[in-house]
């Protein structure tokens, strides 16, 4: 059994509750959502946190919900929600794709969308989604509540703009009609961290391509996004050919690191490989729209 | 489906005797109520915790416990120099700060001089919670001196290699076993050299070499080990309940190690989590438990955690292997040399019997008949944890499975013949049984050539290898493997086997009480095996009692007679044979009771399921239990005859049994990303009898999935500074139902002509046999792309590489 050093708990009853808790302990508290993260990490003594404020009876943060042309999915929707929700998957399909290859189970019953986004593992797959489709995040503090584009969420891996003292509340995408969309990973095995998975949306309007959103986990590509791979593809046609090129584009944005997951070169060929096969799929897709 | 004979039912549904039967033990196991040895908890009870090397390699400059002994709770800090401190009453060695290993090494209990491995036990502390325990050990601060490790075993012998085993005076990695060799040769050297030198020279032969390695991995069982130890001062009995396979040789361990009188040892292994080898070996940690007790008085438990488990406990494999077969170019095998260099770790603590250093390995010539063979394995001492332990492996046949079956898979890539077809050409047939192997194994049974149209048969072979040319033709990549098998299992008879001095004779007690309920006490110890059931089912079977009237009990020293316990394949075997045995002396002694009740002489008598009877007169006859009852009763027997119906055996095998089995897997490949499917796999074994056919698909279907697990993912590499890679369950990968398609099982049963019910055991058969399947089909898969050869385990990463031209060394950090 893996002992974690001691810490101390309390159990926030509303997000102002959470932020005066976290104001009170200032940099020693951590929040537990899903704690699907940070109990390992408890437990193998590389976190130590002092206090833990648990925002898990926090109903105001639970939602999936449509506002205006955006889609808000609450800080503490679970990724099961995720995969299961009727409302992503009329609008973004590869939400679902994305969620079935999220770790196990088990896992996704307890972890949460706003933990995710705040671990902000380099291989984690809700973020690249979230890139891919140029969402935007919500954190409150005592001050009130500010919108971060996903882009400029990450300051790289495991840090956010999330500073101590905040909470992020909700993820907003934005609803795109007829757009498609895909999400590819390849992994040692089901619930392994991805050796590299992308996620596109791709709209396309008389053969040409309107807009697209490509995001790529695990694979060095800074804020999980390449955006000259996109800024080549709008507007052109939406042929093998293009795709190809715009694969080979966001590829060359990568910087992977060698891992035991495999050697920086296959995983550029990966980012390459999957963001072709994303972008066709969400090229049919959308034309199926 | 099993072809079993009619078997009646008892009241309860049960077969009495051989049949499938819902596993009694799953009762518990289902409801979460087993007794695992971290259920076991003591009054005044004390917890501890070990502080474990952060390097591979280093020398121990100082350290200090202070701040770890000031902080609240700590009851004592016990370090390798506490140890050296304790004098040891035995013949060990004269103090407590190193201990024998189960192949006549030494081992360090707390490092005194240097750290020899990453994970490797440092201090130990006891405190009155785990907790509290764990917070003392990151108090304790110790000043290492930093040395290069030795991480590649290629490297290990290289002039000027750090030496490792400086604390026994060696200047160089090698490793000299209690023979006083260095290297262990089997089979024909000579022979074999001559037979591939002349095939080299004949045109019309070939000979293929390739190197394969046998990557390092680990048992990774769902418990993790520990001990809940306790020296009761005033009796003098130390009570140590414990993750043991081998609770009785584990209890003459503790008494060669601690100096402690045996009879006042009692080892009590509760319910175990799964062992796969991974629980035959001594730890230290175990050993500490015990000097934990004897130093505060209380008892003292000890758990490892998961990280713990992977990174000191016994790994399995790490063979580098080069393999040469030579073959006529239509397909007839001549002659197999195996050169082998075995990577040991720090501490030569290989579990095998004590006259084969490699273990069985040198079965490798496997299931065909040819007549030169030979094996050279050199072992030798690396900075990674010790052991080298079985992992469902029959000790190292899974090695030797491994080798033979890819050898022949890249002839028939050389001399492009179908991998059936030439392993058809060359099976041993029927009537060359029992078969002698080149290097020495008596083979005592086998129809390989039937077994192997069965699994084709089942495989639909033809038309899959038709399928497989429609895809190549449009660029899809579909592989099917073949592996052949066999094992060599149920050790072994005395003369020949023996672990540190200890003969692998298994004793058994069988008592029948008055009213004809059964207590069979077995030596040796289920992890998940199903003894509870088979046994009862084996003493049905011969006594004709329901075997819900059978109470199994095993798993406690002061209950049950002594024996080697379970690993290796080694229970229905062995034990089973004793428990055959032991239900017929119990037969033959109800005989004589019988003839006395009948008034009729014992020749009289004839046996039927269950109930003794005088010939030509059925109705005169007496059950199993109104014979138990006379037997307990006034009824006079004849002189010279004792009362009651137990009785007791020891059974000495006089061969190893030798399953096989014929595997085939389907898998299809993704050659841009290197994604390896498992669309179909089939086994078709032959264990012999089968006692309990559900017992026996249980464990195929078990092993099967760590045949996936090692030939696709699971694996403990080591980066050059020596830190672990493999050290928790994110990063050693063990296999998933969704990486396991539906098992398609098939039997075919050849009896083992020389145990008591025809059982050869078959608890490892498919972890031995189905890696080589696996890699098989992804080998044959990717052969387009010109690939021979791919190292295990065939992560997507390996795969991509392999098709590029570009084998790795798996077991290396990637880079």
């Amino acid at each position: 059994m893996q002992t974690p050093a001691p810490t101390d708990y309390v159990r926030a009853t509303s997000v102002d509750d959470a932020l005066a808790q976290l104001q009170k302990y200032g940099d020693e508290a951590r929040i537990m959502a899903g704690g699907h993260s940070l109990i390992p990490m408890m437990r193998l003594r590389l976190a130590r946190p002092e206090m833990l404020v648990d925002i898990n009876d926090l109903d105001e943060l639970k939602h999936i919900k449509i506002e205006g042309n955006e889609i808000v999915i609450g800080a503490m929707v679970r990724h099961r929600e995720v995969l299961d929700s009727p409302i992503l998957f009329e609008h973004y399909a590869a939400f679902r794709e994305c969620e079935k290859v999220i770790a196990d189970p088990v896992v996704r019953n307890r972890g949460t969308v706003g933990g995710s986004f705040c671990q902000a593992d380099p291989a984690e797959d809700l973020s690249a989604l979230g890139s891919a489709l140029r969402g935007t995040v919500v954190i409150r503090n005592a001050q009130g509540s500010r919108t971060v584009p996903m882009r400029e969420f990450h300051y790289g891996p495991y840090t956010t703009q999330v500073e101590d003292g905040e909470i992020l509340t909700e993820i907003r995408i934005p609803i795109r009609p007829g757009a498609g969309s895909a999400y590819e990973k390849v992994e040692r095995r089901i619930g392994d961290w991805a050796v590299a998975s992308v996620g596109t949306f791709v709209v396309v309007k008389n053969g040409v391509v309107e807009d697209c959103g490509i995001g790529l986990a695990a694979v060095g590509a800074p804020h999980y996004s390449a955006p000259e791979a996109e800024a080549f593809l709008i507007g052109k046609e939406a042929t093998e050919e293009n795709l190809a090129q715009a694969a080979a584009i966001a590829a060359d944005h990568c910087d992977p690191a060698s891992d035991q997951r495999g050697p920086a070169d296959y995983k550029k060929h990966l980012a390459k490989e999957l963001t072709l096969r994303a972008l066709r799929r969400s090229v049919q897709s959308s034309q199926g729209a | 489906m099993t072809a079993v004979e009619e078997v009646p039912l008892s009241a309860a549904g049960n077969p009495i005797g051989f049949g499938n039967m819902k596993r009694v033990e799953d009762q518990r196991f289902v409801r979460g109520q087993g007794n695992y040895v971290d259920d076991v908890n003591l009054p005044g009870m004390l917890h501890s915790a070990i502080l474990r090397s952060p390097y591979a390699h280093a020398r121990i400059k100082s350290i200090d416990t202070t701040a770890a002994e000031a902080l609240p709770g700590v009851v004592a800090v016990i370090t390798g120099k506490t140890l050296e401190g304790i004098p040891r009453p035995s013949l060990l060695g004269d103090n407590f700060a190193w201990m024998p290993t189960l192949s006549y090494d030494t081992q360090a209990v707390l490092a005194t001089d240097k750290v020899r491995f990453q994970g490797q036990e440092v201090a130990y502390v006891i405190a009155t919670d785990r907790y509290i325990a764990k917070d003392a050990v990151e108090l304790i601060e110790v000043d290492y001196e930093a040395l290069d490790p030795v991480m590649d075993a290629k490297k290990a012998m290289d002039a000027g290699a750090p030496v490792i085993r400086d604390d026994k005076g060696q200047t160089d990695n090698s490793i000299t076993d209690v023979h006083g060799n260095k290297t262990w040769e089997s089979g024909n050297a000579i022979g074999t050299a001559e037979a591939i030198e002349k095939a080299k020279n004949d045109p019309n032969c070939v000979v293929v070499t390739q190197e394969i390695l046998y990557p390092r991995v680990h048992p990774a069982p769902m418990e993790t080990c520990g001990a809940v130890s306790y020296l009761d001062k005033v009796t003098g009995q130390l009570t140590m309940y414990t993750t043991s396979q081998a609770p009785h040789a584990h209890r003459t361990v503790y008494a060669m190690v601690a100096g402690l009188p045996e009879h006042k040892i009692r080892i009590i292994s509760p319910d175990i989590g799964g062992g796969f080898g991974n629980k035959v070996g001594v730890y230290p940690g175990y050993v500490l438990s015990v000097i934990g007790t004897i130093v505060t008085g209380k008892p003292v438990k000890w758990m490892e955690d998961r990280g713990e488990n992977l990174m000191s406990t016994s790994f399995a494999r790490d063979y580098h292997m080069t393999g040469t077969i030579a073959a006529t170019k239509d397909g007839k095998i001549l002659a197999v040399d195996v050169d082998v260099l075995a990577d040991h770790g720090a501490f030569n603590g290989v579990a095998q019997p004590t006259n084969y250093p490699a273990g069985f390995f040198n079965i490798f010539s496997g299931s065909y008949d040819y007549p030169d063979a030979h094996c050279k394995v050199t072992p030798v001492y690396t900075n990674k944890a010790p052991g080298g332990v079985a992992y469902a492996c029959s000790f190292r046949i899974t090695e030797a499975a491994y080798v033979i079956e890819r050898l022949v898979d890249c002839l028939a890539a050389e001399i492009e013949m179908d991998a059936a077809d030439l392993r058809l050409k060359n099976l041993l047939r029927p009537e060359q049984f029992p078969y002698t192997s080149p290097t020495g194994w008596e083979y005592d049974s086998g129809e390989y050539e039937k077994t192997m149209r069965v699994a084709m048969e089942i495989a639909g072979y033809d038309e899959l290898r038709k399928e497989q040319a429609e895809k190549r033709a449009r660029g899809e990549y579909m592989g099917i493997g073949i592996s052949f098998f066999t094992e060599g299992v149920g050790a072994g008879p005395r003369k020949d086997m023996d672990i540190l001095g200890l003969g692998m004779a298994d004793g058994i007690e069988l008592r029948v009480h008055p009213t004809g309920k059964a207590v069979i006490r077995l030596s040796v110890q289920s992890q998940g095996q199903g003894h509870e059931t088979t046994y009862a089912q084996i003493v049905a079977h011969e006594l004709g009692i329901p075997p819900e009237d059978v109470e199994v009990v095993h798993g406690d020293t002061d209950q049950t007679p002594f024996g080697l316990g379970t690993y290796g394949s080694r229970s229905t075997p062995v034990s089973g044979a004793a428990a055959a045995v032991v239900s017929r002396k119990v037969r033959d002694r109800a005989k004589i009771v019988a003839a006395a009740a009948l008034e009729c002489s014992p020749d009289d008598l004839e046996w039927e399921l269950g109930r003794w009877f005088v010939k030509g007169d059925k109705e005169r006859g007496k059950t199993i239990q109104e014979i138990a009852l006379l037997s307990h009763s006034s009824l006079e027997l004849p002189e010279g005859v004792e009362g009651h119906l137990d009785a007791t055996a020891v059974y000495n095998p006089p061969n190893l049994t030798y399953p096989y089995g014929c595997y085939i897997c389907v898998v299809d490949v993704d050659p841009l990303t290197g994604q390896v499917k498992v669309r179909r796999f089939i086994a078709v074994d032959d264990c012999g009898t089968r006692i309990n056919p559900m017992i026996v698909e249980g464990q195929v279907h078990g092993g099967l999935a760590d045949g996936i697990g090692m030939a696709l993912m699971e694996l403990i590499a080591f980066d050059e500074d020596g830190n672990n890679l493999g050290g928790s369950f994110m990063d050693y990968l063990l296999p998933t139902a969704v990486e396991c398609p539906d098992w398609e099982l098939g039997e075919t049963v050849t009896p083992s002509p020389h145990h008591p019910i025809g059982a050869k055991g078959v608890g490892e058969s498919a972890t031995v046999g189905s890696p080589a399947a696996v890699v098989n089909a992804v080998i044959d898969a990717i052969s387009p792309f010109g690939v021979r050869h791919a190292d295990m385990p065939l992560t997507p990463a390996n795969v991509w590489r392999a098709i590029q031209g570009n084998n790795v060394r798996t077991d290396m950090a990637v880079e």
